[in-house]
Protein backbone atom coordinates (compact mmCIF):
# COMPACT_ATOMS: atom_id res chain seq x y z
CA UNK A 1 0.00 0.00 0.00
CA UNK A 2 0.77 3.26 -0.45
CA UNK A 3 1.70 6.27 1.75
CA UNK A 4 -0.52 9.70 1.18
CA UNK A 5 1.19 13.24 1.63
CA UNK A 6 -1.69 16.35 1.90
CA UNK A 7 -0.43 18.70 0.51
CA UNK A 8 -0.16 22.42 1.67
CA UNK A 9 -0.32 24.72 -0.94
CA UNK A 10 -1.67 28.07 -1.70
CA UNK A 11 -3.59 27.18 -4.61
CA UNK A 12 -0.80 28.27 -6.82
CA UNK A 13 2.15 26.82 -5.31
CA UNK A 14 3.38 24.47 -2.98
CA UNK A 15 4.56 25.25 1.01
CA UNK A 16 7.73 24.46 1.76
CA UNK A 17 7.62 22.30 4.85
CA UNK A 18 5.17 19.92 2.05
CA UNK A 19 8.77 19.06 0.66
CA UNK A 20 9.84 18.05 3.98
CA UNK A 21 6.89 16.24 4.30
CA UNK A 22 7.49 14.05 1.31
CA UNK A 23 10.59 13.26 1.74
CA UNK A 24 9.35 11.51 5.12
CA UNK A 25 6.91 9.70 3.32
CA UNK A 26 9.58 8.72 0.51
CA UNK A 27 12.05 7.01 3.50
CA UNK A 28 8.46 4.53 4.56
CA UNK A 29 10.12 2.61 1.51
CA UNK A 30 6.53 2.83 -0.30
CA UNK A 31 4.59 4.79 -3.46
CA UNK A 32 4.07 7.82 -2.38
CA UNK A 33 0.81 9.48 -3.78
CA UNK A 34 0.25 13.85 -2.66
CA UNK A 35 -2.96 15.26 -2.82
CA UNK A 36 -3.62 18.72 -3.71
CA UNK A 37 -7.24 19.62 -2.61
CA UNK A 38 -8.01 23.52 -3.25
CA UNK A 39 -9.91 26.05 -5.87
CA UNK A 40 -8.56 26.30 -8.91
CA UNK A 41 -5.29 24.99 -7.72
CA UNK A 42 -3.56 23.40 -10.87
CA UNK A 43 -0.66 25.22 -10.62
CA UNK A 44 -0.01 23.50 -6.89
CA UNK A 45 -0.80 20.01 -8.46
CA UNK A 46 1.51 20.64 -11.48
CA UNK A 47 4.39 21.78 -8.93
CA UNK A 48 3.46 18.62 -6.91
CA UNK A 49 3.84 16.64 -10.44
CA UNK A 50 7.76 18.04 -10.66
CA UNK A 51 8.80 16.64 -7.03
CA UNK A 52 11.04 13.73 -6.96
CA UNK A 53 9.32 10.17 -5.65
CA UNK A 54 6.37 10.95 -6.07
CA UNK A 55 4.11 8.41 -8.06
CA UNK A 56 1.03 9.94 -8.11
CA UNK A 57 -1.16 13.63 -7.91
CA UNK A 58 -4.35 13.25 -6.58
CA UNK A 59 -6.26 16.69 -7.81
CA UNK A 60 -9.48 17.68 -6.24
CA UNK A 61 -10.71 21.25 -7.56
CA UNK A 62 -13.74 22.83 -5.63
CA UNK A 63 -14.64 25.66 -3.80
CA UNK A 64 -15.29 23.55 -1.12
CA UNK A 65 -11.50 23.15 -0.30
CA UNK A 66 -10.34 27.20 -1.02
CA UNK A 67 -10.17 27.89 2.55
CA UNK A 68 -8.92 24.40 3.69
CA UNK A 69 -11.61 23.67 6.05
CA UNK A 70 -10.99 21.20 8.37
CA UNK A 71 -14.25 19.70 7.88
CA UNK A 72 -14.08 19.50 4.04
CA UNK A 73 -10.59 18.39 4.19
CA UNK A 74 -10.52 15.60 6.63
CA UNK A 75 -13.84 14.13 5.04
CA UNK A 76 -12.24 13.67 1.42
CA UNK A 77 -8.96 12.40 3.15
CA UNK A 78 -10.84 10.16 5.25
CA UNK A 79 -12.69 9.11 1.63
CA UNK A 80 -9.32 8.13 0.03
CA UNK A 81 -7.90 6.62 3.28
CA UNK A 82 -8.63 3.17 3.25
CA UNK A 83 -5.99 2.55 -0.14
CA UNK A 84 -3.16 3.84 1.98
CA UNK A 85 -1.40 2.83 4.45
CA UNK A 86 0.01 6.14 5.80
CA UNK A 87 -1.08 9.67 5.68
CA UNK A 88 1.24 12.25 6.20
CA UNK A 89 0.93 15.88 6.56
CA UNK A 90 3.37 19.08 8.10
CA UNK A 91 3.42 19.72 11.50
CA UNK A 92 1.88 23.15 10.39
CA UNK A 93 -1.19 25.28 11.38
CA UNK A 94 -2.47 23.24 8.58
CA UNK A 95 -1.90 19.81 9.50
CA UNK A 96 -2.28 20.46 12.87
CA UNK A 97 -6.02 21.77 11.90
CA UNK A 98 -6.84 18.96 9.28
CA UNK A 99 -5.11 15.43 10.13
CA UNK A 100 -6.52 14.68 13.75
CA UNK A 101 -10.22 14.93 11.99
CA UNK A 102 -9.28 12.67 9.61
CA UNK A 103 -7.78 10.40 12.01
CA UNK A 104 -10.72 10.50 13.79
CA UNK A 105 -13.47 9.72 10.92
CA UNK A 106 -11.28 6.81 10.60
CA UNK A 107 -11.47 5.91 14.18
CA UNK A 108 -7.24 6.28 14.28
CA UNK A 109 -5.39 8.17 16.45
CA UNK A 110 -2.21 10.79 15.07
CA UNK A 111 1.24 10.15 15.35
CA UNK A 112 2.12 13.94 16.11
CA UNK A 113 5.30 15.84 15.17
CA UNK A 114 7.54 13.34 14.18
CA UNK A 115 11.49 13.31 14.32
CA UNK A 116 12.04 10.11 12.94
CA UNK A 117 11.07 6.85 11.09
CA UNK A 118 12.24 3.65 12.29
CA UNK A 119 9.85 1.94 10.64
CA UNK A 120 6.69 1.75 9.26
CA UNK A 121 4.87 1.74 12.45
CA UNK A 122 8.06 2.87 14.72
CA UNK A 123 8.20 7.00 15.02
CA UNK A 124 10.00 9.23 16.89
CA UNK A 125 8.76 12.47 18.37
CA UNK A 126 9.23 14.76 21.35
CA UNK A 127 7.48 15.78 24.16
CA UNK A 128 7.45 17.47 27.11
CA UNK A 129 8.35 20.91 24.62
CA UNK A 130 11.14 18.82 23.47
CA UNK A 131 12.54 17.75 26.74
CA UNK A 132 12.38 13.91 26.02
CA UNK A 133 12.24 12.75 22.87
CA UNK A 134 9.76 9.54 22.56
CA UNK A 135 10.03 6.32 20.07
CA UNK A 136 6.07 5.14 19.99
CA UNK A 137 5.05 2.21 17.72
CA UNK A 138 1.46 2.43 16.50
CA UNK A 139 -1.03 -0.52 15.95
CA UNK A 140 -3.75 1.73 13.91
CA UNK A 141 -4.32 0.04 10.54
CA UNK A 142 -3.63 3.27 8.96
CA UNK A 143 -0.62 5.59 10.59
CA UNK A 144 -1.94 9.42 10.84
CA UNK A 145 1.32 11.31 10.47
CA UNK A 146 2.32 14.69 11.09
CA UNK A 147 5.91 15.97 10.14
CA UNK A 148 8.26 17.97 11.85
CA UNK A 149 9.96 19.72 8.88
CA UNK A 150 13.05 20.68 10.43
CA UNK A 151 13.92 16.98 10.90
CA UNK A 152 13.74 16.20 7.44
CA UNK A 153 15.52 17.18 4.27
CA UNK A 154 13.55 18.77 1.67
CA UNK A 155 12.57 16.70 -1.44
CA UNK A 156 13.83 18.21 -4.89
CA UNK A 157 12.00 19.15 -7.86
CA UNK A 158 13.15 16.44 -10.18
CA UNK A 159 10.32 14.40 -11.02
CA UNK A 160 7.43 14.19 -13.67
CA UNK A 161 4.57 11.93 -12.30
CA UNK A 162 0.42 12.13 -13.30
CA UNK A 163 -1.38 13.97 -11.84
CA UNK A 164 -5.17 12.92 -11.66
CA UNK A 165 -8.31 14.67 -11.05
CA UNK A 166 -10.51 13.26 -8.62
CA UNK A 167 -14.21 14.59 -8.62
CA UNK A 168 -15.23 13.70 -4.96
CA UNK A 169 -16.42 16.94 -2.99
CA UNK A 170 -16.58 17.09 0.32
CA UNK A 171 -18.85 20.02 1.53
CA UNK A 172 -20.02 19.05 5.25
CA UNK A 173 -22.21 22.80 5.92
CA UNK A 174 -20.57 22.85 8.94
CA UNK A 175 -18.18 25.64 9.12
CA UNK A 176 -17.68 28.52 6.78
CA UNK A 177 -14.17 30.20 5.52
CA UNK A 178 -14.53 33.96 6.36
CA UNK A 179 -11.48 35.57 5.85
CA UNK A 180 -7.52 35.09 6.30
CA UNK A 181 -5.77 38.19 7.84
CA UNK A 182 -1.79 36.91 6.22
CA UNK A 183 0.68 39.08 7.54
CA UNK A 184 2.91 40.95 4.59
CA UNK A 185 6.28 40.58 4.36
CA UNK A 186 9.45 40.79 1.84
CA UNK A 187 11.40 38.81 3.90
CA UNK A 188 12.17 35.06 3.66
CA UNK A 189 9.35 32.55 5.49
CA UNK A 190 11.00 31.36 8.87
CA UNK A 191 10.90 27.61 7.67
CA UNK A 192 13.22 28.19 5.10
CA UNK A 193 15.45 31.20 5.89
CA UNK A 194 18.89 30.41 6.18
CA UNK A 195 19.66 33.34 9.43
CA UNK A 196 16.98 33.96 11.70
CA UNK A 197 17.39 37.29 14.13
CA UNK A 198 15.01 36.92 16.89
CA UNK A 199 13.68 39.16 19.54
CA UNK A 200 12.25 38.84 22.80
CA UNK A 201 10.68 41.56 25.66
CA UNK A 202 14.09 43.27 25.95
CA UNK A 203 13.01 45.17 23.04
CA UNK A 204 10.70 47.12 25.62
CA UNK A 205 8.35 48.19 22.24
CA UNK A 206 7.16 47.63 19.16
CA UNK A 207 9.37 50.65 17.49
CA UNK A 208 12.38 50.07 19.27
CA UNK A 209 12.09 45.80 17.95
CA UNK A 210 11.93 47.53 14.53
CA UNK A 211 14.46 50.14 14.76
CA UNK A 212 16.69 47.46 16.45
CA UNK A 213 16.02 43.94 15.08
CA UNK A 214 14.90 44.74 11.09
CA UNK A 215 18.16 46.88 10.27
CA UNK A 216 20.45 43.39 11.24
CA UNK A 217 17.94 41.19 9.67
CA UNK A 218 17.93 43.18 6.63
CA UNK A 219 21.79 43.22 6.33
CA UNK A 220 21.53 39.19 6.73
CA UNK A 221 18.35 38.91 4.67
CA UNK A 222 17.34 37.12 7.53
CA UNK A 223 13.89 36.58 8.41
CA UNK A 224 12.31 37.91 11.82
CA UNK A 225 11.61 35.90 14.89
CA UNK A 226 10.33 36.51 18.72
CA UNK A 227 9.93 34.83 21.82
CA UNK A 228 5.85 34.77 22.88
CA UNK A 229 6.57 37.55 25.42
CA UNK A 230 7.59 40.01 22.55
CA UNK A 231 4.44 39.07 20.60
CA UNK A 232 1.84 39.19 23.25
CA UNK A 233 3.35 42.33 24.30
CA UNK A 234 2.92 43.62 20.51
CA UNK A 235 6.30 44.19 19.62
CA UNK A 236 5.71 41.93 16.14
CA UNK A 237 2.78 39.57 14.87
CA UNK A 238 1.87 36.28 16.05
CA UNK A 239 3.31 34.16 13.02
CA UNK A 240 6.90 35.48 13.86
CA UNK A 241 6.74 33.37 17.12
CA UNK A 242 9.37 30.76 17.99
CA UNK A 243 8.49 27.71 20.13
CA UNK A 244 6.29 25.21 21.67
CA UNK A 245 3.55 27.31 20.58
CA UNK A 246 4.92 28.75 17.60
CA UNK A 247 6.72 28.04 15.21
CA UNK A 248 9.98 25.12 14.97
CA UNK A 249 12.58 26.16 13.08
CA UNK A 250 16.31 25.22 13.10
CA UNK A 251 18.45 27.57 10.27
CA UNK A 252 22.01 27.86 10.12
CA UNK A 253 22.24 31.18 12.04
CA UNK A 254 20.05 32.22 15.07
CA UNK A 255 20.96 35.02 16.65
CA UNK A 256 18.17 35.49 19.87
CA UNK A 257 18.43 39.32 21.51
CA UNK A 258 16.93 40.40 24.54
CA UNK A 259 15.01 36.41 24.90
CA UNK A 260 15.62 34.54 27.87
CA UNK A 261 15.51 31.21 26.22
CA UNK A 262 12.50 29.98 28.44
CA UNK A 263 12.27 26.18 27.54
CA UNK A 264 9.09 26.69 25.74
CA UNK A 265 11.33 28.95 23.07
CA UNK A 266 14.23 26.75 23.08
CA UNK A 267 11.57 24.10 22.39
CA UNK A 268 11.59 25.60 19.10
CA UNK A 269 15.01 27.03 18.21
CA UNK A 270 18.08 24.86 20.12
CA UNK A 271 18.47 22.48 16.69
CA UNK A 272 19.58 25.52 14.85
CA UNK A 273 22.93 25.08 13.54
CA UNK A 274 25.24 28.26 14.85
CA UNK A 275 23.43 29.92 17.98
CA UNK A 276 23.87 33.81 19.25
CA UNK A 277 22.64 35.42 22.13
CA UNK A 278 22.76 38.83 23.48
CA UNK A 279 21.45 39.36 27.31
CA UNK A 280 22.15 41.55 29.45
CA UNK A 281 21.38 38.83 32.49
CA UNK A 282 24.92 36.62 32.10
CA UNK A 283 22.77 33.98 33.85
CA UNK A 284 19.86 33.94 31.62
CA UNK A 285 18.64 29.98 29.94
CA UNK A 286 19.72 31.02 26.60
CA UNK A 287 23.10 31.09 26.47
CA UNK A 288 23.21 27.24 27.37
CA UNK A 289 22.18 26.51 24.24
CA UNK A 290 24.22 29.41 22.56
CA UNK A 291 27.56 28.69 20.80
CA UNK A 292 28.09 32.92 21.30
CA UNK A 293 27.04 35.11 23.90
CA UNK A 294 27.36 38.85 24.71
CA UNK A 295 26.66 39.92 27.70
CA UNK A 296 25.36 43.57 27.69
CA UNK A 297 23.27 45.83 26.72
CA UNK A 298 21.39 44.56 23.31
CA UNK A 299 20.51 48.64 22.62
CA UNK A 300 24.16 49.30 22.19
CA UNK A 301 25.55 45.61 21.03
CA UNK A 302 23.04 45.42 18.19
CA UNK A 303 23.63 48.35 15.94
CA UNK A 304 27.18 47.94 16.43
CA UNK A 305 26.28 44.30 15.29
CA UNK A 306 24.81 45.51 12.62
CA UNK A 307 27.46 47.76 11.04
CA UNK A 308 29.82 45.28 11.42
CA UNK A 309 28.71 42.72 9.42
CA UNK B 1 -26.15 27.05 26.59
CA UNK B 2 -24.46 24.22 28.20
CA UNK B 3 -20.72 24.32 27.93
CA UNK B 4 -18.29 21.07 28.48
CA UNK B 5 -14.60 22.12 29.25
CA UNK B 6 -12.03 19.12 29.48
CA UNK B 7 -8.74 19.71 31.23
CA UNK B 8 -5.28 17.35 32.19
CA UNK B 9 -3.33 17.59 34.64
CA UNK B 10 0.10 17.57 33.79
CA UNK B 11 3.67 18.62 35.31
CA UNK B 12 3.52 22.42 35.72
CA UNK B 13 5.00 23.75 32.91
CA UNK B 14 7.87 25.39 34.63
CA UNK B 15 9.20 21.88 35.82
CA UNK B 16 12.61 20.87 34.59
CA UNK B 17 11.68 17.51 33.26
CA UNK B 18 13.57 14.46 34.06
CA UNK B 19 13.73 11.39 32.08
CA UNK B 20 13.72 8.54 34.19
CA UNK B 21 16.72 6.40 34.17
CA UNK B 22 14.96 3.34 32.97
CA UNK B 23 13.56 5.03 29.80
CA UNK B 24 9.99 4.33 29.96
CA UNK B 25 8.95 7.49 30.56
CA UNK B 26 9.28 10.69 32.61
CA UNK B 27 9.74 10.97 36.63
CA UNK B 28 6.38 12.45 38.08
CA UNK B 29 7.01 11.13 40.87
CA UNK B 30 7.23 14.71 43.72
CA UNK B 31 6.99 16.84 40.78
CA UNK B 32 4.55 19.94 41.07
CA UNK B 33 1.40 19.51 38.55
CA UNK B 34 -1.18 22.21 37.24
CA UNK B 35 -3.64 22.17 35.04
CA UNK B 36 -2.25 22.13 31.35
CA UNK B 37 -1.98 25.73 30.10
CA UNK B 38 -4.39 26.14 27.42
CA UNK B 39 -7.01 24.37 29.52
CA UNK B 40 -6.83 27.11 31.53
CA UNK B 41 -7.87 29.53 28.59
CA UNK B 42 -10.47 26.81 27.99
CA UNK B 43 -12.28 27.29 31.62
CA UNK B 44 -11.42 30.88 31.21
CA UNK B 45 -13.28 31.57 28.18
CA UNK B 46 -15.88 29.54 29.56
CA UNK B 47 -16.34 31.38 32.72
CA UNK B 48 -16.51 34.51 30.74
CA UNK B 49 -19.37 33.51 28.46
CA UNK B 50 -21.32 32.91 31.63
CA UNK B 51 -20.93 35.97 32.60
CA UNK B 52 -21.77 37.41 29.50
CA UNK B 53 -24.76 35.43 29.76
CA UNK B 54 -23.84 33.04 26.82
CA UNK B 55 -23.56 30.06 29.13
CA UNK B 56 -25.68 28.74 31.54
CA UNK B 57 -23.91 25.92 32.74
CA UNK B 58 -20.29 24.91 32.72
CA UNK B 59 -19.18 21.22 33.18
CA UNK B 60 -15.53 20.23 33.41
CA UNK B 61 -14.62 16.77 33.05
CA UNK B 62 -11.19 14.55 33.00
CA UNK B 63 -10.07 11.11 32.27
CA UNK B 64 -7.64 10.58 34.69
CA UNK B 65 -6.56 8.75 38.60
CA UNK B 66 -8.41 9.97 41.08
CA UNK B 67 -5.79 12.53 42.01
CA UNK B 68 -6.96 14.81 39.17
CA UNK B 69 -9.76 15.78 41.11
CA UNK B 70 -7.39 18.65 42.56
CA UNK B 71 -7.58 19.44 38.96
CA UNK B 72 -11.23 19.98 38.44
CA UNK B 73 -11.47 21.49 42.07
CA UNK B 74 -9.55 24.40 40.80
CA UNK B 75 -11.57 24.46 37.40
CA UNK B 76 -14.41 24.27 39.63
CA UNK B 77 -13.05 27.59 41.77
CA UNK B 78 -12.23 29.58 38.70
CA UNK B 79 -16.00 29.24 37.76
CA UNK B 80 -16.86 26.07 36.54
CA UNK B 81 -20.47 24.51 37.94
CA UNK B 82 -19.74 20.66 38.16
CA UNK B 83 -17.18 18.27 37.42
CA UNK B 84 -17.15 14.42 35.82
CA UNK B 85 -14.21 12.34 36.68
CA UNK B 86 -13.88 9.52 34.34
CA UNK B 87 -11.38 7.35 36.60
CA UNK B 88 -8.79 5.29 35.17
CA UNK B 89 -5.91 3.84 37.07
CA UNK B 90 -3.91 3.33 33.97
CA UNK B 91 -2.67 6.34 31.71
CA UNK B 92 -5.71 6.67 28.72
CA UNK B 93 -4.96 7.27 25.54
CA UNK B 94 -6.00 10.14 22.97
CA UNK B 95 -8.91 7.76 21.51
CA UNK B 96 -9.52 6.45 24.96
CA UNK B 97 -9.84 10.32 26.15
CA UNK B 98 -11.94 10.58 23.17
CA UNK B 99 -14.63 7.46 23.90
CA UNK B 100 -15.09 8.51 27.29
CA UNK B 101 -15.99 11.92 26.15
CA UNK B 102 -18.17 10.77 23.76
CA UNK B 103 -20.51 9.11 26.45
CA UNK B 104 -20.20 12.79 28.23
CA UNK B 105 -21.56 14.27 25.70
CA UNK B 106 -24.38 11.97 24.70
CA UNK B 107 -25.40 12.46 28.16
CA UNK B 108 -25.23 16.10 29.02
CA UNK B 109 -25.50 17.66 25.88
CA UNK B 110 -23.88 20.66 25.70
CA UNK B 111 -23.95 22.90 22.40
CA UNK B 112 -20.43 23.67 22.80
CA UNK B 113 -17.02 21.98 24.13
CA UNK B 114 -13.92 24.03 24.66
CA UNK B 115 -10.76 22.16 24.83
CA UNK B 116 -6.82 22.95 24.98
CA UNK B 117 -5.02 23.08 21.69
CA UNK B 118 -3.02 20.84 23.31
CA UNK B 119 -1.32 19.09 26.33
CA UNK B 120 1.97 20.26 27.41
CA UNK B 121 2.78 16.50 28.00
CA UNK B 122 2.72 14.42 25.39
CA UNK B 123 1.87 17.13 23.01
CA UNK B 124 -0.53 15.30 20.86
CA UNK B 125 -2.76 18.20 19.64
CA UNK B 126 -5.19 15.65 18.40
CA UNK B 127 -8.27 15.17 21.09
CA UNK B 128 -10.05 17.76 19.85
CA UNK B 129 -9.72 17.05 16.38
CA UNK B 130 -10.58 13.43 16.98
CA UNK B 131 -13.46 14.25 19.10
CA UNK B 132 -15.32 16.91 16.63
CA UNK B 133 -14.86 14.20 13.65
CA UNK B 134 -16.24 11.19 15.90
CA UNK B 135 -18.98 13.73 16.89
CA UNK B 136 -19.35 15.00 13.45
CA UNK B 137 -19.60 18.66 14.90
CA UNK B 138 -17.66 21.70 13.25
CA UNK B 139 -14.22 22.22 14.84
CA UNK B 140 -12.14 25.40 15.57
CA UNK B 141 -8.70 25.32 16.37
CA UNK B 142 -5.88 27.23 17.96
CA UNK B 143 -8.90 29.67 18.72
CA UNK B 144 -7.93 33.30 19.86
CA UNK B 145 -11.22 34.65 20.09
CA UNK B 146 -14.89 33.22 20.43
CA UNK B 147 -17.95 35.26 19.67
CA UNK B 148 -21.15 33.09 20.38
CA UNK B 149 -24.26 34.71 18.12
CA UNK B 150 -27.75 32.23 18.09
CA UNK B 151 -26.41 28.89 16.94
CA UNK B 152 -23.37 30.03 15.16
CA UNK B 153 -20.16 31.02 16.80
CA UNK B 154 -17.38 33.21 14.82
CA UNK B 155 -13.91 32.04 15.67
CA UNK B 156 -10.00 33.13 15.00
CA UNK B 157 -7.85 30.82 14.77
CA UNK B 158 -3.54 31.38 15.03
CA UNK B 159 -2.57 30.47 11.91
CA UNK B 160 1.50 30.41 10.32
CA UNK B 161 0.67 33.17 8.07
CA UNK B 162 -1.49 34.91 10.82
CA UNK B 163 -5.20 34.57 11.73
CA UNK B 164 -8.38 33.21 9.54
CA UNK B 165 -11.98 33.73 10.74
CA UNK B 166 -14.44 31.01 10.48
CA UNK B 167 -18.07 30.46 11.48
CA UNK B 168 -18.86 27.42 13.08
CA UNK B 169 -22.02 26.00 13.41
CA UNK B 170 -23.05 25.04 16.81
CA UNK B 171 -23.03 22.31 18.65
CA UNK B 172 -18.43 22.60 17.94
CA UNK B 173 -15.14 21.92 19.45
CA UNK B 174 -13.16 24.90 20.14
CA UNK B 175 -9.57 24.12 21.01
CA UNK B 176 -7.71 26.70 22.98
CA UNK B 177 -5.11 28.86 22.01
CA UNK B 178 -2.63 30.84 24.66
CA UNK B 179 -3.89 34.29 22.99
CA UNK B 180 -7.70 33.28 23.62
CA UNK B 181 -7.79 34.89 27.36
CA UNK B 182 -5.52 35.93 30.21
CA UNK B 183 -6.67 33.32 32.88
CA UNK B 184 -7.32 34.86 36.61
CA UNK B 185 -6.38 33.62 39.40
CA UNK B 186 -9.09 31.74 41.73
CA UNK B 187 -9.96 34.20 44.95
CA UNK B 188 -10.10 32.71 48.46
CA UNK B 189 -13.84 32.73 48.13
CA UNK B 190 -14.15 31.08 45.32
CA UNK B 191 -11.80 28.15 46.89
CA UNK B 192 -14.04 27.59 49.62
CA UNK B 193 -16.85 27.96 47.59
CA UNK B 194 -15.61 25.16 45.04
CA UNK B 195 -14.84 22.59 48.10
CA UNK B 196 -19.31 21.89 47.94
CA UNK B 197 -19.28 22.10 43.97
CA UNK B 198 -20.67 18.39 42.95
CA UNK B 199 -17.70 16.36 41.30
CA UNK B 200 -19.15 13.14 39.95
CA UNK B 201 -17.14 9.91 39.54
CA UNK B 202 -17.66 7.89 36.99
CA UNK B 203 -15.12 4.68 36.84
CA UNK B 204 -13.52 4.44 32.93
CA UNK B 205 -15.06 0.33 32.70
CA UNK B 206 -18.91 2.25 32.79
CA UNK B 207 -17.87 4.11 29.83
CA UNK B 208 -16.52 2.45 27.50
CA UNK B 209 -13.24 1.74 29.06
CA UNK B 210 -10.21 2.56 27.34
CA UNK B 211 -10.57 1.37 23.86
CA UNK B 212 -8.08 -1.16 23.06
CA UNK B 213 -4.81 1.55 23.12
CA UNK B 214 -3.05 1.68 19.60
CA UNK B 215 0.10 3.41 20.97
CA UNK B 216 2.65 1.57 22.33
CA UNK B 217 5.75 3.69 24.00
CA UNK B 218 9.26 1.73 23.23
CA UNK B 219 11.08 4.19 25.20
CA UNK B 220 11.61 7.66 26.24
CA UNK B 221 14.89 9.48 26.00
CA UNK B 222 16.74 12.50 27.16
CA UNK B 223 17.11 14.79 23.88
CA UNK B 224 20.98 15.70 22.33
CA UNK B 225 22.15 18.08 24.53
CA UNK B 226 23.65 21.39 23.21
CA UNK B 227 27.30 22.35 24.25
CA UNK B 228 27.52 25.46 26.45
CA UNK B 229 29.49 27.22 23.88
CA UNK B 230 31.50 30.53 24.57
CA UNK B 231 30.76 34.12 26.03
CA UNK B 232 32.70 36.59 24.09
CA UNK B 233 34.03 39.99 24.67
CA UNK B 234 33.08 42.24 22.00
CA UNK B 235 31.39 42.15 18.60
CA UNK B 236 34.53 42.42 16.92
CA UNK B 237 35.79 39.03 18.07
CA UNK B 238 31.62 38.10 17.47
CA UNK B 239 31.67 38.75 14.32
CA UNK B 240 35.15 37.51 13.56
CA UNK B 241 33.59 34.28 14.82
CA UNK B 242 30.72 34.11 13.12
CA UNK B 243 32.74 34.23 9.75
CA UNK B 244 35.76 32.09 10.31
CA UNK B 245 34.88 29.41 12.87
CA UNK B 246 30.91 29.18 12.78
CA UNK B 247 31.37 30.31 8.91
CA UNK B 248 27.68 31.62 9.54
CA UNK B 249 27.64 34.97 7.63
C1 LIG C 1 2.15 26.48 27.42
C2 LIG C 1 3.15 27.56 27.12
C3 LIG C 1 3.60 27.70 25.83
C4 LIG C 1 4.52 28.69 25.51
N1 LIG C 1 4.96 28.77 24.24
C5 LIG C 1 5.93 29.66 23.94
C6 LIG C 1 6.49 29.75 22.63
O1 LIG C 1 6.06 29.05 21.70
N2 LIG C 1 7.47 30.63 22.40
C7 LIG C 1 7.97 31.44 23.38
O2 LIG C 1 8.88 32.23 23.10
N3 LIG C 1 7.44 31.41 24.62
C8 LIG C 1 6.44 30.55 24.92
N4 LIG C 1 5.91 30.54 26.18
C9 LIG C 1 6.30 31.61 27.12
C10 LIG C 1 7.64 31.36 27.80
O3 LIG C 1 7.42 30.57 28.95
C11 LIG C 1 8.28 32.70 28.23
O4 LIG C 1 7.38 33.40 29.05
C12 LIG C 1 8.67 33.59 27.06
O5 LIG C 1 9.40 32.87 26.09
C13 LIG C 1 9.51 34.75 27.57
O6 LIG C 1 9.82 35.63 26.52
P1 LIG C 1 11.13 36.54 26.59
O7 LIG C 1 12.33 35.67 26.69
O8 LIG C 1 11.07 37.50 25.47
O9 LIG C 1 10.89 37.39 27.91
P2 LIG C 1 11.67 37.36 29.28
O10 LIG C 1 11.73 36.01 29.84
O11 LIG C 1 11.10 38.45 30.11
O12 LIG C 1 13.15 37.73 28.89
C14 LIG C 1 13.57 38.99 28.49
C15 LIG C 1 15.09 38.93 28.46
O13 LIG C 1 15.60 40.14 27.92
C16 LIG C 1 16.77 40.49 28.62
N5 LIG C 1 16.92 41.92 28.48
C17 LIG C 1 16.08 42.90 28.93
N6 LIG C 1 16.56 44.12 28.58
C18 LIG C 1 17.72 43.92 27.92
C19 LIG C 1 18.68 44.78 27.33
N7 LIG C 1 18.52 46.12 27.32
N8 LIG C 1 19.77 44.23 26.75
C20 LIG C 1 19.93 42.88 26.72
N9 LIG C 1 19.05 42.02 27.27
C21 LIG C 1 17.96 42.53 27.86
C22 LIG C 1 16.51 40.04 30.04
O14 LIG C 1 17.75 39.82 30.73
C23 LIG C 1 15.72 38.76 29.84
O15 LIG C 1 16.57 37.62 29.81
C24 LIG C 1 4.97 29.57 26.52
C25 LIG C 1 4.50 29.44 27.81
C26 LIG C 1 3.58 28.46 28.11
C27 LIG C 1 3.06 28.34 29.51
N1 LIG D 1 -7.13 12.70 29.82
C1 LIG D 1 -7.78 13.79 29.45
N2 LIG D 1 -8.87 14.23 30.12
C2 LIG D 1 -9.55 15.34 29.76
N3 LIG D 1 -9.18 16.10 28.73
C3 LIG D 1 -8.10 15.73 28.01
C4 LIG D 1 -7.35 14.57 28.32
N4 LIG D 1 -6.35 14.48 27.42
C5 LIG D 1 -6.46 15.55 26.61
N5 LIG D 1 -7.52 16.30 26.95
C6 LIG D 1 -7.97 17.57 26.34
O1 LIG D 1 -7.53 17.62 25.01
C7 LIG D 1 -6.65 18.72 24.79
C8 LIG D 1 -5.61 18.35 23.78
O2 LIG D 1 -4.85 17.27 24.25
P1 LIG D 1 -3.84 16.43 23.34
O3 LIG D 1 -4.55 16.11 22.10
O4 LIG D 1 -3.53 15.23 24.18
O5 LIG D 1 -2.64 17.30 23.14
C9 LIG D 1 -6.13 19.05 26.18
O6 LIG D 1 -5.76 20.42 26.27
C10 LIG D 1 -7.34 18.74 27.05
O7 LIG D 1 -8.26 19.81 27.05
Amino acid sequence: MAALVIAEHDHKSLKSPLLNTITAALMLGRPVSVLVAGKEASGAAQEAASVGGVSEVLYADDAAYDGFLAENMAALIAKLAPSYSHILAPATSFGKNILPRAAGLCGCAQISDIIGIESEDTFVRPIYAGNAIATVKSTDKIKFITVRSTAFDKATRNGKCSVKKIEEVEDSGLSRFIAAQKTQTNRPDLTVAAIIVSGGRGLESAEKFKTIIEPLADKLGAAIGASRAAVDAGYISNDCQIGQTGKVVAPNLYIAIGLSGAIQHLAGMKDSKTIVAVNKDPDAPIFAVADYGIVGDLFEIVPELTKAI
Amino acid sequence: MKILVTVKRVIDYNVNIRVKTDNSGVETANVKMAMNPFDENAVEEAVRLKEKGVATEIVVTTIDAPVAQETLRAALALGCDRAILVSSEKDVQPLGVVGALKKIVEKETPELIIMGKQAIDQEGGQVGGLLAAQLGWAQGAAVSKIEISGDKAKVIRETDEGQETLELKLPAVITADLRLNAPRFASLPNIMKAKKKPIEVIPIAEMGGDVCPTIQILKVTPPPMRKRGVVVPDVATLVNKLKNEAKAI
